[in-house]
């Protein structure tokens, strides 16, 4: 009789914290489609520091939250649409952690976030067009802009002694922004493009487009793909044909399947992505593994950062409502104030609280600058004995 | 020796790609073609049964490598292949049972089979997608290579390499051998006879004693080995995807009626000039030109088509023969 009264005033209890102030965020990642493998350790990223706020129980006065998952698919932006439609209105979400993909990203928000006015922070749409794009004030990314990576990837390349590349890239809004902003980066540092272009996701032959790469030639091969894409099928090619031996591999292609299928073949080259080092990375990464993820796994601590802020900017607006907390994102995310790394979101939620301001440095060093973007920093790798060797960070 | 280059670089870009393609392309295309001249219509369903074939061998590759057996220096996949071929002809003739046999009884028009063999496509790519999963499987094992690139240079010092992969000869040489058995019993044997004359004449062929349900029997037998057989080769080659062999339908289709449909010797040359002519078009020569030509480096790529194309080198093919030769290079039949 004890334990049936002591459960049901526990549910009762449990029925009405969600019901009186449960805030619900939610995570729009494309758990399905060519990025399917980055997915699971963002959303663990984004739901740590969900977890995290809620179970310290000082947001808002002691409201929990709950993470809402939808897919953006990251290639179809109409089901992308659909997914963030549904979080909107049916889950009536606070704010979007999302979504993965640049051209999920526009259209979600262009379609869903802006004509509801909820708040969308992206961990990885890194299209430099979402960088001018109109957004009413509610879009921000905790990844860097490929116009940044661009450059930051040509310098690495030149630093490598590489004169000449050839770059292929998958056909959309990332692919094309970022090998744009590398032709352009490489050409002005002196390097020579000896062709760019595209290659179709989801075919079962590369064989045409290898070839024409390997007859324009290079000392390298560019790779601006998707590794579960069509960037395992050109760099399988690639490799069999004897058409390159080094490759230089961008964010979408630096992954667990790159090690499993490639491993010792493609050792001495290199590649980049969007990561930072220091003492918020350290207890990201220490926390991950106690939560039972790899938190080292690209856009895993964006997606934690672009969580944090979201609710950082709540605490500090004492709102829930879009329209009100979203001109506190870039003052928690940039300060001046107390800095407060990943790991200490308790205590930035007591600062606020009481009044005071705070500078969110989260895991990946946050700094928004421009729109609404991170200036971003870089985690350099290069593949030694089949293994992604991290060389240094920029 | 820029000449040799320049040879080296066509063979190993063009030349050997092209073959491999091709030999799948025109078993692909041999099913194909026997299905319309024997049962009258265009099998659309043929691109997914191919995924299923594949689909079913690699299980049964799966199978024979927990267990420990392999083939060697050879594909497991190729000890499988028997088993899967078994599997799918028993589908194919299920199929038949259930849903062609109707409509070959009703004497539905050939454009009805059509729109039926369509509804068969769709229930076979979600069926092989249930069976197997939709992700990307490599499963050919064995020796990858019979000449590398790195072999290559070291053994001829020239810069241009040359790799020829074991699946790319394994895919020629079991294209040939399908290729003679079938000839020999559509040319030698009695059953096959009765389905020439089946296909030739359908009446005559009933009048003088001919089986009529046999020869649809022989017929989806033999189709769902070929397309076993072909996916098989096609997925050992490439990689395994189940909706990449619906993508190859329309290159198929191509090549059976550019060699003129009905025709088994015209399949197989229409696999290898849509092969050929999908390649070469959408290969830059750049390199080549530089070889052949010396002192002058083209600015462009010497390319006529980007690869983004390469569906539609098919596709002006098929229109272009079916407005000027509708009956193809060989002599095919219009149903």
């Amino acid at each position: 009789m004890k334990k049936i009264l002591l459960a049901s005033a526990a549910i009762a209890l449990g029925a009405s914290g969600a019901y009186a102030n449960d805030v619900k965020i939610g995570v729009l990642l494309g758990f399905t489609g060519p990025l399917e493998s980055m997915a699971p350790n963002m959303d663990a990223g984004a739901e740590l520091a969900i977890k995290e706020v809620s179970d310290s129980g000082k947001f808002m006065d002691g409201s929990t939250v709950t993470p809402v998952k939808g897919d953006s698919t990251c290639i179809d932006a109409s089901a992308a649409t659909a997914a963030a439609e549904t979080l909107v209105t049916s889950d009536k979400v606070s704010g979007i952690v999302g979504a993965q993909c640049s051209g999920a990203t526009t259209a979600v928000l262009q379609n869903v976030a802006m004509p509801n006015g909820v708040v969308m922070i992206s961990p990885s749409a890194t299209s430099p067009a979402l960088s001018t794009m109109p957004d009413d004030g509610l879009f921000f990314r905790t990844a860097p802009s490929d116009a940044r990576q661009g450059d930051v990837m040509a310098d690495e390349v030149i630093e490598k002694g590489i004169k000449s590349v050839a770059v292929t890239y998958t056909n959309n809004d990332y692919g094309k922004g970022l090998a744009d902003a590398f032709d352009k980066a490489y050409e002005a540092k002196g390097g020579k493009v000896t062709i760019s272009a595209a290659h179709e996701d989801g075919k079962g032959d590369y064989s045409a487009e290898v070839a024409s790469l390997a007859s324009a030639g290079g000392d390298a091969l560019v790779i601006v793909g998707y590794i579960d894409q069509g960037g395992s099928g050109i760099l399988r090619g690639a490799l069999d044909t004897g058409a390159f031996s080094t490759f230089v591999f961008p964010d979408g292609m630096v992954g667990k399947t790159l090690e499993d299928n490639f491993g010792k073949e493609i050792n001495g080259s290199i590649g980049q992505y969007p990561d930072s080092q220091g003492q918020g990375m350290d207890s990201f990464l220490a926390a991950a593994k106690t939560a039972g993820f790899d938190g080292s796994s690209a856009y895993s601590a964006s997606a934690y950062d672009a969580a944090a802020l979201i609710l950082l900017a709540m605490q500090d607006a004492k709102s829930t409502d879009p329209s009100v907390y979203k001109t506190k994102v870039m003052e928690v995310a940039n300060g001046p104030g107390e800095k407060i790394y990943a790991g200490e979101l308790a205590k930035g939620l007591e600062l606020l609280k009481e009044g005071k301001p705070i500078d969110y440095e989260g895991a990946t060093a946050v700094r928004l600058i421009g729109n609404g973007e991170a200036a971003g920093s870089f985690r350099e790798i290069t593949i030694k004995d089949g293994k992604i060797e991290t060389v240094k960070y920029r | 020796m820029d000449i040799i280059n320049a040879l080296v670089a066509v063979t190993n870009y063009v030349i050997i790609p092209a073959t491999a393609y091709g030999a799948q392309l025109a078993l692909g295309a041999l099913g194909v073609t026997l299905i319309y001249s024997i049962l009258r219509f265009s099998n659309f369903a043929h691109g997914d049964t191919m995924a299923f074939g594949t689909g079913v061998t690699i299980l049964i590759t799966w199978g024979f490598q927990a267990m420990g057996i392999s083939f060697g220096p050879l594909p497991t996949a190729l000890l499988a292949l028997p088993f899967g071929i078994v599997i799918t002809s028993a589908l194919m003739l299920g199929t038949d049972r259930v849903v062609y046999r109707y409509y070959r009884r009703v004497r539905a028009a050939p454009v009805v089979m059509v729109m039926v063999s369509v509804g068969v496509m769709f229930v076979m790519n979600a069926l092989t997608r249930f069976l197997i999963g939709v992700d990307q499987i490599n499963f050919d094992d064995g020796a990858r290579f019979i000449i590398n690139a790195r072999q290559w240079r070291e053994m001829t010092g020239l810069t241009e390499p040359l790799t020829l992969r074991s699946t790319q000869v394994i895919t020629v040489v079991t294209a040939v051998i399908v290729v003679a058995a079938l000839f020999w019993f559509l040319g030698r044997t009695r059953t096959g006879k009765s389905m020439r004359a089946f296909s030739d004449n359908e009446d005559l062929a009933l009048l003088s004693g001919i089986d009529p349900n046999k020869v649809v029997a022989v017929t989806w037998i033999i189709t769902g080995a070929l397309a076993t057989i072909a996916g098989t080769l096609y997925g050992l080659d490439k990689s395994f995807k189940a909706f990449t062999y619906f993508q190859l339908l329309l290159p198929i289709f191509a090549s059976a009626i550019v060699g003129g449909i009905g025709n088994p010797v015209g399949a197989i040359a229409g696999g290898f000039v849509i092969s050929f002519s999908e390649v070469g078009l959408t290969y830059a020569w750049k390199k080549v030109v530089t070889y052949l030509i010396p002192n002058w480096e083209p600015d462009g790529l010497v390319q006529l088509l980007s690869t983004d194309y390469k569906y539609a080198v098919s596709f002006t093919i098929l229109i272009l023969v079916l407005i000027f030769k509708p009956t193809g290079l060989f002599k095919g039949k219009i149903v």
